[in-house]
């Protein structure tokens, strides 16, 4: 079976929308950094994670640097770090706030990230700032096109 | 005189910055504080570094990669570094090579592990080219070459990289004896120890002509302009920390105890 109606039937049984363009995974709802990180807002709280595009790219994660609960992050800044193969690549986050939970399953297992990026693979939640930075990250329409034609450029 | 023109025009530019005997753990901060603060791109070879030293990567556990009791016996150093990948016993007959970029500078090249490495690859080709049996790893991604001469590892920012490289000139076969067999080893290992899996390079090459060969490969792909450390030292920001540590015995006399319960669990 090929992997676009897996990722249809998963999806049909989360009840979570979806669009599938090539081989990496963007989620509707979210809203996507240039530097491959989503984030989903819900009132004040926000979760953020590494995108499928992303995860790709860098290969089988086996360690994720997790910042600590109460540690300020700032929209652009790196807040932690993934390693793969023979190198750590920074997080940066899409929003501006304080983190209140760090996905502690990753200190154990660090694949996650790579099996399920949008999902069990989230990184930290965060309790936001300022809603309406968000309004300067991009969404699935604009992160799909945006990272074809970043792969078209090499 | 055409020639040299045209490869000057739309090369990037590079600072080449020659070190000797500097100790690995002010090259790691020296590196990470051009990763982090500046905006230019660097080469810096390091040619050996003074006392035999363990470098770790950012996760690596001591109690699964070193024969911590012989460390402590014998008051080896243990670094953890701020990039990712395996462990290295460094000493004087290792050369370092590290390119510092930012994530444009090389025209095509996409700011991911496997692509940085599989350029460096293409530059040590050239480097290596016509020398001893060096041939490029299968799987279809340029790799490390048999036998085994470097260890290589990477950071990635949002907007540059670093890529360093420690080539085994000459290793004391003693020193071998104070690192594990990894569990997480890449597939071409194939749990071979670590003396069958390298060699030294010193019986290919010698150490300037593959300093020189190294110089001229970089030449070919950057606008080589010499710096000196305190060139390097000027452009720095003065508020960052490195993250590259020297372990405490402290950490790794529990590292020890981890791995007796470990055993014994």
């Amino acid at each position: 079976m090929s992997s676009k109606l897996w990722a249809a039937r998963a999806a049909s049984y989360l009840k979570i929308s979806f669009q599938y363009r090539g081989f990496a995974t963007v989620i509707k709802d979210l809203k996507y950094a240039d530097s491959h990180e989503w984030v989903k807002v819900e009132g004040n709280s926000a979760t953020v994670g590494i995108t499928d595009h992303a995860q790709d790219h860098l290969g089988d994660v086996v360690y994720v640097e997790l910042p600590d609960e109460g540690a300020e992050v700032k929209q652009g800044a790196s807040f932690g770090a993934v390693e793969s193969v023979k190198a750590t690549s920074d997080i940066n986050s899409p929003i501006s706030g304080k983190v209140v939970e760090v996905n502690t399953k990753l200190s154990d297992s660090p694949g996650l990230v790579n099996a399920s990026p949008y999902e069990s693979g989230w990184i930290i939640k965060v309790e936001i700032n300022d809603a309406d930075e968000v309004k300067s990250l991009m969404d699935s329409d604009q992160y799909s096109k945006f990272c074809e034609e970043e792969d078209a450029k090499h | 005189m055409a020639v040299s023109q045209t490869r000057d025009l739309g090369l990037p530019l590079i600072k080449l910055l020659r070190l000797k005997g500097v100790p690995i753990l002010q090259q790691l901060h020296l590196e990470e504080r051009l990763l982090r603060t500046s905006s230019d791109n660097w080469c810096i070879i390091n040619d050996g570094t003074i006392d035999p030293t363990i470098v770790m990567g950012i996760s690596g556990k001591p109690q699964e990669l070193l024969e911590i009791e012989s460390i402590l016996r014998d008051d080896i150093p243990v670094i953890r570094r701020f990039t990712g990948g395996g462990t290295v016993i460094v000493d004087q007959g290792t050369i370092f090579v590290t390119f510092i970029c930012n994530k444009d500078a090389v025209p095509g090249l996409q700011s991911y592990p496997q692509p940085i490495m599989s350029w460096s690859s293409l530059l040590y080709k050239k480097v290596f080219q016509g020398i001893g049996d060096f041939r490029l790893r299968e799987n279809g991604i340029l790799r490390a070459w048999r036998p085994q001469v470097w260890r290589e590892c990477e950071s990635i920012t949002k907007n540059r990289w670093v890529h360093h490289t420690s080539f085994l000139w000459d290793y004391e076969i003693s020193n071998m004896g104070y690192l594990k067999l990894p569990k997480r080893a890449p597939e071409y290992r194939q749990a071979r120890d670590h003396l069958e899996f390298i060699c030294r390079m010193k019986d290919y090459i010698s150490r300037s002509s593959f300093i020189d060969r190294t110089i001229e490969a970089v030449g070919s792909e950057f606008l080589l302009r010499s710096a000196e450390l305190e060139d390097a030292h000027c452009t720095l920001g003065s508020k960052f920390e490195p993250s590259s540590r020297l372990l405490r015995k402290q950490e790794l006399g529990e590292a020890i105890f981890k791995s007796l319960t470990a055993s014994q669990s």
